[in-house]
């Protein structure tokens, strides 16, 4: 087996390992969507009306519309708690054992990309199938046409946090990324609901969600479930992962001082 | 044949200087001890051996690949020993070491083979299957040097690594690291403790970013114990 793939096993799988160790992040993982679908779902169902908007061609209830923006939400809570796996690594110098292995260090860091991303979708799956036996279930083959939609969203976000680890000095900033990264994602996007609702309120607010990623992520996901293609989301959440991707690894190169500062 | 050599490296945060116009050659199979007062730059150059860094000046040539140039061969022959622990406490020591073996492209029966080996060698086959977090500092230390052999390397660096360890465990890894070199591994160890440097060892003195001195042990010492000549050299200025 060539050394890429051998080091992307061992990466990937030591995530999935740190993962298992941490029951509680899995568990803290699933509740939060949950709490979502089950209260705030059932409270706010009554005050929003929505009309028929693609991909959906019949009334649907809040409930099921708010799905594919709680699979986004634990996709992005999961990038960023890499991004924080990330920067612990580094303050503890595990990282450091990483980036002296003789693979080019993008390798190294798609490879715990690819490792996040894998546990995202793991997630993802776990509260679809809590959502199903709750009653909210997609077509049948959405579940299969969701994994790629996933990928491709689960990419981007944890470029971001990758990003994000770049930059990070310490693990004490962490606390505003929540407030500055997580919160405007998720609230400026058509998570919670649709942008021609936003519009209606205010056309600025509904240009800025118009221009998230994290909307796009959304949207692919939402079609992507029910057995449908759009591109645009696609081209939009592939171009933001590039876009993170590329500042991430200009934030991880070595000619970039920074990494440590201790003589 | 040369093991590491460093030609001319200067690096600076800003406008601080933390390395200046440093060189210096090991040969391969030498010990080579890095002496040198804390913020001296010893980790600053580790960082540049290991390409955590780039350096801007100057050259740097593992086992005869140039880090530059060909940063991964030189890194394939480089076993790095850093002043923090980096063994995944979850982890058994085994498993710390079959991660390491995989991220060096190694798998399967050659990489047990291997990792038998390195734990023989340290002494450690009877803790590989412990978890990292029940081993004492002397263990741990242990463990991440037969971790750091696991790929065969033709050179070893170590960052201070018997840094709070109590007096038996640091001799003993001194010891076992002054034997590496004995069977052809190009070792540069980094310190501020001269009790770990041996008289034949070949030293570098760095102090407040270049280098004070760097021949045989015995010889920069001269007629007084190396641990005052240290201290004289490295003395402010009042």
């Amino acid at each position: 087996m060539s050394p890429y793939l051998i080091s992307l096993r061992a990466i990937v799988g030591r995530e999935a390992l740190r993962f298992i160790h941490q029951r509680e992040r899995f568990i803290a993982a699933l509740v939060r969507p949950l709490v979502w679908l089950l209260v705030f779902a059932a409270g706010f169902r009554a005050a929003l009306g929505l009309s028929i908007i693609p991909p959906y061609q019949t009334y649907i209830a809040y409930e099921t519309y708010i799905v594919p923006g709680l699979c986004g939400m634990i996709m992005l809570f999961n990038g960023m708690q890499s991004s924080l796996s990330l920067v612990y690594d580094r303050e503890m110098g595990s990282m450091k054992l990483l980036l002296t292995a003789p693979l080019p260090r993008w390798w190294l860091l798609f490879c715990k990309l690819a490792g996040a991303t894998a546990i995202s979708i793991l997630q993802v799956y776990a509260f679809l199938a809590i959502a199903a036996l709750y009653g909210i279930d997609m077509p049948p083959l959405g579940y299969i046409t969701v994994l790629p939609a996933l990928a491709v969203a689960g990419l981007m976000l944890g470029a971001l946090g990758l990003l994000l680890s770049s930059f990070i000095k310490q693990l004490e900033n962490f606390a505003g990324v929540m407030n500055f990264v997580i919160f405007p994602m998720f609230f400026l996007s058509s998570a919670l609901y649709p942008l021609w609702k936003m519009a209606e309120s205010s056309k600025l607010l509904h240009d800025i969600c118009a221009l998230n990623p994290f909307t796009h992520a959304v949207e692919l996901i939402r079609f992507a479930l029910y057995v449908q293609f759009n591109a645009a989301a696609l081209g939009w959440t592939l171009l933001a992962a590039a876009v993170f991707v590329a500042a991430a690894l200009w934030g991880y190169n070595p000619s970039r001082t920074g990494m440590s500062r201790r003589g | 044949m040369t093991g590491l050599s460093v030609k001319d490296i200067t690096y600076r945060y800003g406008a601080k200087t933390a390395l200046d116009g440093v060189s210096f050659d090991i040969p391969q199979g030498a010990f080579c001890a890095l002496l040198g007062p804390n913020g001296a730059g010893k980790s600053t150059l580790f960082s540049l051996l290991t390409r955590l860094f780039v350096a801007p000046v100057g050259q740097i040539d593992i086992a005869g690949h140039n880090l530059a140039r060909d940063p991964r061969a030189a890194l394939a022959k480089l076993g790095i020993v850093f002043q923090q622990p980096t063994l995944d406490l979850d982890l058994s020591v085994r498993q710390n070491l079959s991660y390491f073996a995989a991220l060096h492209g190694l798998s399967g029966r050659d990489a047990r083979m291997r990792i038998e080996a390195a734990l023989d060698r340290l002494d450690m086959l009877p803790r590989a299957q412990e978890k990292a977090r029940g081993l004492n500092g002397g263990h741990r230390r242990r463990a991440e040097i037969a971790r750091a052999l696991v790929h065969a390397p033709a050179v070893l660096l170590l960052d201070e690594p018997t840094v709070g360890l109590d007096a038996a465990a640091r001799a003993a890894i001194t010891e076992h690291v002054h034997h590496l070199a004995q069977d052809g591994t190009t070792i540069l160890w980094a310190t501020h403790l001269t009790d770990e440097v041996w008289p034949e060892d070949q030293l570098v003195v760095l102090h407040q970013a270049a280098i004070l001195a760097q021949g045989a042990a015995a010889d920069i010492a001269g007629e007084i114990p190396l641990h005052d000549r240290f201290l004289a050299m490295t003395a402010t200025p009042a």
